[in-house]
């Protein structure tokens, strides 16, 4: 396929067209997909979430310079909310790194959530897929940071970094409320404020309350103290340890052999996720498109019937026939 | 209590008597629009009437008082208007210096009495005109300088001694002063002498304009070296003007134009104390300010009254100055470029009357007045001597300067100004919360708030809940053709030309080692001032200073809050 | 299949710093329905092209008032044929003078919008003009 061959060669044009089409479900991009899966697998993906405001994107924008002094090529998959009420969105994490758009090994694209949960987008998974063909070497996928639980991140990456900053009292409530076993690494960023010893010590005593099998494979997240990105020095020392961090993470991964458990975990979500988007999807939107639902809904109000009845009346009747 | 019993009583049964006769009529013939729309420009809601109830709290020795007294309502100068009107001040610059050496020569001849520079976008944002990010910028926002070669054709013919100029430049203010400080040494005239205004106001840039540079951190300590040059070697320098317009311009209402332009004012007053460890009536009184006045007549007035109170405490009681001069709320104005329409463009010169009236009546020192052609170009001869002249007009025809803040008293101007003040000081106690200005520009609030109040009012204006004439009501079909000023794109040419000249011939070595030491004087933490001074004269360029600055105290770029 | 969303780039390029009516278009476009990527102020034309085939727009909208428009409206347009996207649409606004807009037009930008034009005429003028590509 031709467009296979230039995503191969890294042609951006084409890669950001596929993705386009991805976003907006065009059939035809879910065939090109096939055609890239077997190639998939070589990319580094990291995940990078925290709250809105917490420095993101601006961390990504210091990760990309770091990588790029190591000679990588860089993806970056920047993922902003949709909104609700209008259905458009203003896409600003790209602004942060504008200063690498003329850089040819850097490939930034900014997604709409459209209505996804678990801060991201849903063509990211399909994204990744497209930048790693690509070529890309590292693949940082930043989430929305809506504060929501956003844990579809560590579905897709190989190490996620949870970044908090001091002062705000709610964040430690939020790591308990699930983003603690997202983490692989800490990262206190606009470290120089007040608070953040205060925040080491609480990420530290929330990590020694863990079970112990939750580090049984000898990893415990390290917490990372990032610089005020208005010191160009002190900020570029940050990075370098935080880029440091993440690699020693990926050797743990290789060495202890996780690497493969994460990448089950991804291909168990993209199944997942395609079986709701090859079956489930088309025979709702079959049954909304030829008026049906309403007339199911109707006899759920008249009590005529319950909606198991109705789901196994079509399921009797789709998987059977297809769609 | 400002009212005796007997009148508040009186009035409450006659107010009585008018409110029910309201709406007897009204219920036959109603008001033209509903309530909310009865607003300022900033949406500040307005009644229909004010009387002796809302200002009977006002206390008269506490709140009102008399000229040159606190809490100065009434204005700083004992004397008003009669020893002095505001100084005539156009805000010009246009294509290289010779151009705007002439133009300046030409306001002073029609009866201008300060100067005021603008400077193009290359010297603006610290870049020379051959800088690639520079291209097809040369002079079209302003003048054009590169080196101390330009500035001394710039002030050419000008007494320094004897005018004062003011100068918008920001990020490299530093560098600019500078020039124009080794400018008087070169005529012999001593710093002492020399006086004048360099805007210098970080703060407003991150949140309003946006030339753009350093990080907030540095470019603050940049200001407050200014400062301490300022107070010990020229004491009748203005080193800052710490500048609402630019916020107002932005979208900002006016009691955000009042809050944030005031707490700006107090971030640069707490850095230089705890900074330069300098007493604070010391450098306080050099402080000036710069307000917009925009084109809703009382609210713009009331803003001007209330700042001079609001800052008059503020030095007093939270930064303890004693010299009442360091209480003295000094203001510049400029009318409101956004208030002023591409259509029907003589309308304009109404507009600006309107607005520059209102600053007369709200005190300011000093004014500039938009031109009408404001929306379409640079002013042209033409359109910036109707300009001055509607300030001429104002001050020696229409009689408003005999009687100092004539409209002291009125129940709706202090009722409007005690609720400016009130709602301000509710904004400068939340920014107080958040850990002062800098801390809140980091986290965008004024940026937010601006941007919110801007597309706010651009929907009012889609939508015709807000006025607009000629833009969405009485909108005519033919488009009067005025004149337009064209920079010709030659003037790059000719200034790279002149640049490349100067570098030829100035002693590169020598110019080498002045960068140097300001690198280190940077790094050190010394005040660069003495430095830029010996740079400049050994003719460096604006971006060679300034890139000093990028490389020890790192780049700022614009975060793009939206 | 979901629906085709259009994607706008608003961009300054240059160093003018006026982006009072920029930010107000980003958000007057999300509001329309569009995924908007703003690029914030002082951009070169390389970078705003650049960006522009990175995201994968439909239209870039460019502001400028600072007079610098005949270099740098036409610069953007070029970067973006060079980089193989002539099919990115380019549209400007700003102060830019009438006797300029045949100038802007003959290098390729599609439509320029001065002070005065309201927001539902603009997103008007894209919803008629501007389709997301297949
Ligand atoms: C507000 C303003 C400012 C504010 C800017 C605040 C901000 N953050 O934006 C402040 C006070 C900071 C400012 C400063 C300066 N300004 Co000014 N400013 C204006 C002013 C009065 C209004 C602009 C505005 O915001 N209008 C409201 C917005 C909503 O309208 P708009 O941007 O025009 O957008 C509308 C249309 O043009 C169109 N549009 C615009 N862009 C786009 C893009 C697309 C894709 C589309 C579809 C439509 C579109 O749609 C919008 C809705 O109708 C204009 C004069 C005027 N009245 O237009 C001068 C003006 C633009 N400024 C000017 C100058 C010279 C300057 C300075 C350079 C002065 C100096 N030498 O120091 C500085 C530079 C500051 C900087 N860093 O950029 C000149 C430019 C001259 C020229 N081009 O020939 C003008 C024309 C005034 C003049 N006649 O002198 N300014
Ligand atoms: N003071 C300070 N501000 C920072 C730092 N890092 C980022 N910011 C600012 O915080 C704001 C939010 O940053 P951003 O990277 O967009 O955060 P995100 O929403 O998590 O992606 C921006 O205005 C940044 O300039 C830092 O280290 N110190
Ligand atoms: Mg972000």
């Amino acid at each position: 396929m031709e467009k296979v061959k230039k995503i191969k060669a890294g042609d951006v044009r084409t890669a950001s067209r596929l993705i386009r089409n991805l976003e907006d479900g065009v059939k035809e991009a879910r065939s090109t997909i096939k055609h890239l899966f077997p190639l998939t697998g070589k990319a580094q993906v990291v995940g990078i979430t925290g709250s809105p405001g917490a420095g993101k994107s601006t961390l990504v924008d210091g990760l990309v310079e770091q990588f790029r002094k190591r000679g990588k090529t860089v993806g970056v998959l920047a993922v902003d909310p949709t909104s609700p009420f209008t259905g458009g969105a203003i896409l600003g994490d790209r602004i942060r790194m504008q200063r690498h758009a003329e850089d040819s090994g850097v490939f930034v694209r900014s997604l709409a959530t459209r209505g996804a949960l678990g801060g991201l987008a849903k063509a990211v998974g399909d994204a990744i897929h497209v930048m790693d063909v690509m070529g890309m070497d590292v693949i940082l996928v930043e989430t929305v940071g809506t504060g929501q639980q956003e844990v579809d991140i560590i579905n897709h990456s190989h190490t996620v970094l949870v970044v908090l900053i001091p002062g705000m009292g709610d964040e430690i409530q939020a790591i308990k409320a699930g983003i603690m076993e997202i983490a692989d690494v800490f990262v206190i960023n606009k470290a120089d404020r007040e608070g953040s010893s205060k925040l080491r010590r609480e990420i530290m005593a929330m990590l020694d309350m863990a079970p112990p099998e939750t580090f049984a494979s000898g990893w415990r997240p390290p917490i990372v103290r990032v610089e005020n990105a208005f010191e160009p020095d002190s900020f570029g020392k940050s990075m370098e340890e935080l880029t440091d961090t993440i690699a020693k993470h990926h050797e743990h991964l290789v060495a202890k052999d996780l690497l493969g458990s994460r990448i089950r975990r991804k291909a168990a979500v993209e199944l997942h996720e395609a079986i709701r988007s090859c079956v489930l999807e088309p025979i709702l939107n079959h049954l909304v498109a030829e008026g049906e639902i309403e007339g199911m809904i109707q006899k759920l109000m008249d009590k005529k019937t319950d909606p198991y009845t109705l789901a196994e009346e079509v399921a009797r009747r789709f998987l059977k026939e297809g769609v | 209590m400002y009212f005796a019993a007997e009148v508040l009583e009186k009035s409450s049964v006659l107010r009585q008597k008018w409110e029910d006769e309201v709406r007897r009529v009204i219920a036959k013939n109603p008001d033209q629009k509903p309530d909310h729309l009865w607003s300022t420009v900033s949406d500040l809601k307005i009644k229909r009437l004010y009387g002796p109830e809302d200002i009977k709290d006002m206390d008269f020795e506490r709140d009102i008082g008399y000229p040159g007294q606190f809490p100065f309502l009434r204005g700083n100068q004992v004397t008003g208007y009669r020893g002095k009107y505001w100084t005539f001040r156009m805000f010009s610059g246009m294509g290289d210096a010779k151009t705007t050496n002439a133009r300046w020569h030409l306001l002073l001849k029609e009866g201008q009495t300060g100067l005021s520079t603008a400077f193009d976008f290359p010297t603006l944002m610290g870049y020379d005109t051959d800088s690639p990010k520079a291209r097809g910028e040369c002079g079209k926002c302003g003048v054009a300088i590169d080196t101390l070669e330009d500035f001394l054709t710039l002030v050419d013919g000008i007494p320094l001694d004897r005018v004062t100029t003011s100068m918008t430049i920001n990020p490299p203010a530093t560098a600019l002063w500078a020039m124009y400080c080794a400018a008087a040494d070169l005529k012999g005239i001593p710093l002492t002498k020399i006086g004048g205004t360099i805007q210098n106001d970080m703060l407003k840039e991150f949140i309003a304009q946006k030339t753009l540079m350093c990080p907030p951190e540095p470019s603050v300590k940049l200001i407050s070296d200014t400062v301490e040059f300022g107070t010990k070697y020229v004491p009748k320098w203005n080193t800052i003007s710490i500048s609402g317009y630019h916020i107002r311009e932005a979208g900002s209402t006016a009691v955000q134009e009042l809050a944030f332009t005031l707490r700006d004012g107090m971030e640069y007053v707490e850095d230089v104390i705890r900074r330069k460890g300098l007493d604070v009536d010391s450098f306080a009184p050099r402080l000036s300010f710069f307000f917009n006045s925009h084109i809703d007549f009382f609210e713009e007035i009331a803003k001007m009254r209330a700042a001079r109170r609001i800052w008059a405490k503020a030095m007093r009681d939270r930064y303890k100055a004693k010299d009442p001069r360091s209480w003295w709320m000094r203001f510049h104005t400029q009318t409101a470029g956004c208030s002023l329409t591409a259509q029907q463009p003589y309308n304009n010169v109404i507009r600006t009357a309107t607005e520059a009236l209102a600053a007369v009546l709200g005190g300011t020192q000093s004014l500039h007045t938009n031109s009408l052609d404001e929306v379409l170009c640079l002013p042209s001869d033409h359109a910036v001597q109707i300009a001055l002249r509607t300030q001429q007009i104002i001050a020696e025809e229409t009689g408003v300067a005999n009687t100092i803040d004539p409209l002291a008293g009125s129940y709706f101007v202090e009722a409007l100004t005690n609720e400016m003040e009130e709602k301000a000081w509710e904004y400068i106690h939340k920014i107080d919360e958040m850990g002062g200005m800098i801390a809140a520009i980091e986290k965008g609030f004024p940026q937010l708030e601006i941007a919110d109040a801007a597309y706010k009012f651009q929907r009012q204006i889609d939508a015709g809940e807000k006025i607009m004439i000629g833009v969405n009501k009485y909108v005519s079909e033919v488009q009067e053709p005025i004149p337009l000023v064209e920079i010709d794109d030659r003037v790059e040419i000719e200034q790279i030309e002149r640049l490349n000249a100067v570098r030829r011939k100035r002693d590169n070595k020598a110019v080498k080692r002045c960068l140097e030491d300001l690198k280190n004087a940077c790094k050190k933490g010394e005040n660069v001032m003495p430095y830029c001074i010996e740079a400049v004269k050994n003719l460096a360029s604006v971006q060679e200073i300034c890139d000093v600055y990028r490389e020890v105290y790192g780049e700022y770029r614009d975060p793009g809050l939206y | 299949m979901a629906e085709r969303k259009l994607r706008v780039m608003v961009a300054k390029p240059g160093l003018d710093g006026h982006d009072r009516g920029a930010r107000v278009l980003a958000r007057c476009f999300r509001d329309a329905g569009f995924e908007v990527i703003y690029t914030g102020c002082h951009q070169t034309p390389e970078q705003i092209a650049a960006a522009a085939i990175q995201e994968d727009v439909d239209l870039v909208g460019l502001s400028c008032l600072s007079g610098a428009h005949r270099y740098l409206f036409p610069a953007v347009k070029k970067q973006l044929v060079e980089r193989g996207a002539d099919d990115i649409m380019v549209i400007g606004g700003g102060i830019i003078p009438d006797q300029d807009f045949q100038y802007l037009y003959d290098n390729g930008i599609k439509a320029i919008f001065t002070p005065g034009a309201t927001l539902d005429s603009i997103v008007e003028w894209i919803n008629n003009n501007v389709k997301p590509r297949e």
